[in-house]
């Protein structure tokens, strides 16, 4: 483990996180979810956590995202609040 | 005028993104099959593989439109496959079972392989793994498909466009 690694990797989660809810636009916040996600992956890979990045890759970046985006279509594209 | 936008599941015009795909597709899926079939020493496995089996699946209903995906892969194969896959699993658990062990106990399978007991445990894990990778990649194809329909079958929603 490299503490410095993990506390940029931390900060970018945060930025991802925080950004995800404020945007207004729907889509939007799918893909910065989507590299919340993609983060988070890296993150598991620097702890050591192999097969758990692996399930975070292929379900929270991929197929959640394509989940997310196929419900935002049905929906408006901006938020109200 | 039903309001549903199909914007997933309607072919797409983009030469570039249709080409990609055609090319991306095979190696996703060859990928998938290689999670699956080294699950059980290497990270991946039946989850992971049968997810990247599904996206595979999804991003041809995105690329090529649902009716050309449902030729390939229609909801009746879908459904049967995802049912497939938890007979599997719990075939090989039942089958340990009636050898004499516990539940997915795979030792015991070496009375029918005749391997050798640590090769009958590591052909038993194969064979769950590739179980669950099958209910998985048919759960998460049916999952994108009721979300981007809006949960109305094919052959309904052309009645309904043809209708409006």
């Amino acid at each position: 483990m490299i503490w410095q690694l993990d506390l940029i990797l931390c900060l970018f989660i945060i930025i991802c996180a925080i950004a995800a809810i404020n945007v207004k636009d729907l889509l939007g916040a799918v893909i910065i979810l989507g590299a919340y996600s993609f983060f988070m992956c890296l993150l598991w890979t620097e702890m050591g956590a192999v097969d758990v990045a692996f399930t975070e890759a292929s379900v929270g970046a991929g197929v959640g995202t394509v989940l997310f985006i196929a419900a935002v279509s049905k929906t408006k594209r901006r938020s109200k609040d | 005028m039903t309001g549903v936008n199909d914007m997933m599941t309607k072919q797409s015009d983009d030469v570039i993104v249709k080409t990609l795909s055609r090319l991306l597709i095979p190696f996703m899926q060859i990928y998938a099959l290689y999670v699956i079939a080294h699950g059980h020493y290497s990270p991946g496995g039946g989850f992971q593989g049968g997810v990247i089996l599904g996206a595979s699946i999804i991003l041809l209903v995105i690329t090529y439109g649902l009716d050309n995906a449902l030729r390939k892969m229609s909801e009746k194969l879908n459904t049967i496959l995802c049912s497939t896959g938890v007979f599997i699993y719990a075939g090989i658990g039942v089958l340990c079972l009636i050898l004499g062990g516990n539940f997915l106990d795979y030792a015991e399978l070496d009375q029918i392989l005749h391997v050798g007991i640590a090769q009958a445990r590591s052909l038993g894990i194969l064979g769950v793994e590739v179980g669950v990778g099958v209910t998985v990649m048919a759960a998460m194809i049916s999952i994108f498909l009721d979300i981007a329909t809006g949960g109305l079958p094919s052959k309904e929603k052309n009645i309904q466009g043809k209708r409006a």
